[in-house]
């Protein structure tokens, strides 16, 4: 890195401005990966070592702040929230493609519609959350609530990332269809979706990735018992509220690392994933 | 037989189309009927810039908050808009090859990092560093704005990478043909051509410093008074709303959720702007 340097201030000996861009350029590059190395190192050097086989037992005490129980309930969330906001979104991305002729009124609304949603913040979620489903629908506290209320705030990422795996599969493989005597029906089903899958995945990966690290919108909505979900009736915390809670209470540091460890390597894995299917299956849009 | 599956498909993902219309819809009538009146009742004017929050004595001002959403946001951007930018300029124009690829990941790692994982590095890291350093309790606006500098750094940075890859080569290549140097030309002909997209990736970190709760909530303090220096605790709108929203009633909860009416215009008016400002671009 020095020797590069030196080189560097050798060709600009006579143009220390250019330098001083040089410099300040890589200066920021490197606050940006040292930020993100301390906040991970720091997290895993302090967590780990608090990760006991306790930590993962199957009911929670005060005692014993069990985080299996949170972890179980994100995965139920999760599928819950994918389950209302995929077919949804794949279905609206699919008529703005394929039905929609270009030019028409409603995609402009429907692109500006989701561009609000994705830019409201998550408490406004929560709170919509508790005024809607939780009184209004009379859903209550429960994993149902949680999920509705997730599934509108993630529904506008899988929309986008849908419509434009759908947009780059090229004209010529619907007309190929049409050709061969496929209905429209036909070939968005065979044709183009499956082309699209690899968009469309990713998509959904980074979908998944917001709802594990939700937590303002799941407090008034999903509730924060800390026990394993009985039915889709019952209120659940997820692993980030669980982590928020803890964390409040002062008396559970330690949990609280090791928590944020394993919250973290689920991240890490998400997103890992993600950057993996968008490679590997060929998908173009690597980012979401 | 097919006619009416087609039919029937087609209308099915018309709703579905509609779906996402509906729910702004839904979310606007919801907050609205709920925020409003409390608002009247309280009046407008000693609502949005009433200097006492106290819900116990029936006094309902919020602007304490509002300062609060200002500064702390407006201490982020001092952080994040500039490390942000040349982080974009480094990985569209400078980074080699094989700094890029752990670099990329890394941004977009940090945009997946939970609030919380956030919030709680915050609370064990940075508010000790601050109380030691400069004093007080260390839960203050500089440590929020600090916190929520590094949370918005990935959408700028990746917003703003990609307008600057967007530039026209042929803009780099005339500065350079010009006599200027690598820097130069990327700083003086490239990024001049990429403010727009760069504009809009710093108000969509705007709008996410304004809506971050969890992380601020953590690390804040969250007195409900204007903070008299950068060392002194503040409360946001978004911190208000999770704080008291657990225990509140009746016409302290219908506040809360006036208080989160102001948080949505606030929001939509930073997404119209963004929205004009890309009409007028185009």
């Amino acid at each position: 890195m020095t020797g590069y340097l030196k080189r560097k201030w050798r060709a600009y000996r006579h143009d220390p401005k250019s330098f001083f861009l040089f410099l300040s350029v890589c200066l920021a590059a490197l606050i940006t990966m040292l930020a993100l190395v301390f906040i991970i190192a720091y997290i895993l050097i302090k967590g780990i070592p608090n990760i006991t086989p306790e930590l993962f037992d199957s009911s929670y005490t005060t005692e014993n702040v069990s985080l299996l129980p949170a972890l179980i309930n994100t995965l139920f969330i999760t599928l819950l929230s994918l389950l209302f906001a995929v077919p949804v979104g794949i279905g609206a991305a699919i008529y703005l493609t394929e039905y929609a002729r270009r030019g028409n009124k409603l995609i402009s609304v429907v692109g500006i519609t989701a561009e609000t949603l994705s830019g409201i913040p998550s408490i406004v979620y929560g709170l919509f959350g508790s005024l809607f489903f939780v009184k209004y629908l009379g859903l209550g506290l429960s994993l149902l609530s949680g999920a509705l209320t997730l599934s509108i705030m993630i529904l506008p990422l899988i929309m986008r990332t849908t419509e434009e795996a759908l947009r780059s599969v090229p004209d010529s493989y619907r007309e190929g269809s049409f050709g061969l005597g496929a209905g429209k029906l036909r070939t968005v089903f065979s044709i183009v979706l499956p082309c699209a899958v690899p968009g469309i995945l990713s998509g959904v990966i980074l979908g998944i990735g917001r709802i594990v690290g939700e937590s303002a919108a799941l407090i008034f909505t999903a509730g924060t018992v800390a026990e394993i979900a009985t039915s889709i009736f019952s209120s659940a915390r997820t692993l980030s509220v669980h982590m928020y809670s803890i964390s409040g209470e002062g008396l559970y540091l330690k949990q609280t690392y090791a928590t944020a460890v394993v919250l973290l390597v689920v991240v890490i894995l998400i997103n890992g994933l993600s950057g993996f299917v968008a490679k590997k299956l060929g998908g173009r849009n690597t980012d979401g | 037989m097919t006619y009416i599956k087609e039919k029937g498909m087609k209308l099915l993902f018309f709703g579905a189309a509609l779906v996402s219309i509906a729910a702004v819809i839904l979310i606007c009538v919801f907050l609205l009927a709920s925020g409003i009146p409390a608002i009247r009742e309280v009046g407008l004017f000693k609502f949005l810039l009433g200097t006492r929050w106290k819900p116990a004595n029936n006094l309902y001002g919020i602007l304490p908050m509002i300062v609060g959403s200002l500064y702390v946001t407006g201490g982020a951007l001092l952080l994040g808009v500039p490390i942000g930018i040349l982080t974009a300029v480094f990985l569209a124009r400078f980074a080699p090859k094989n700094i890029y690829t752990p670099l990329k990941s890394a941004v977009n790692l940090m945009a997946g990092i939970p609030s919380v994982v956030y919030g709680f590095f915050g609370l064990v890291v940075l508010v000790p560093f601050i109380r030691e350093t400069f004093g007080g309790r260390g839960m203050s606006v500089l440590t929020a704005s600090l916190l929520l500098g590094l949370m918005i750094l990935p959408t700028i940075i990746s917003v703003s990478e990609t307008s600057i890859r967007a530039v026209p080569e042929s803009y780099y290549e005339g500065g350079l043909a010009l006599g200027a140097s690598h820097e130069k030309s990327v700083f003086f002909t490239v990024l001049p051509a990429a403010k727009s997209g760069i504009f809009a990736g710093v108000v969509l970190g705007i709008g996410r410093a304004v809506g971050e709760t969890m992380a601020v909530m953590m690390v804040a303090g969250n007195q409900a008074v204007i903070p008299s220096s950068v060392l002194s605790g503040v409360r946001t709108l978004t911190t208000n709303i999770v704080l008291e929203m657990g225990y509140s009633t009746d016409l302290h909860r219908e506040m809360l959720i006036g208080t989160a009416v102001v948080l949505f215009v606030f929001i939509l008016m930073i997404n119209l702007s963004l929205s004009l400002f890309k009409r007028r671009v185009k």
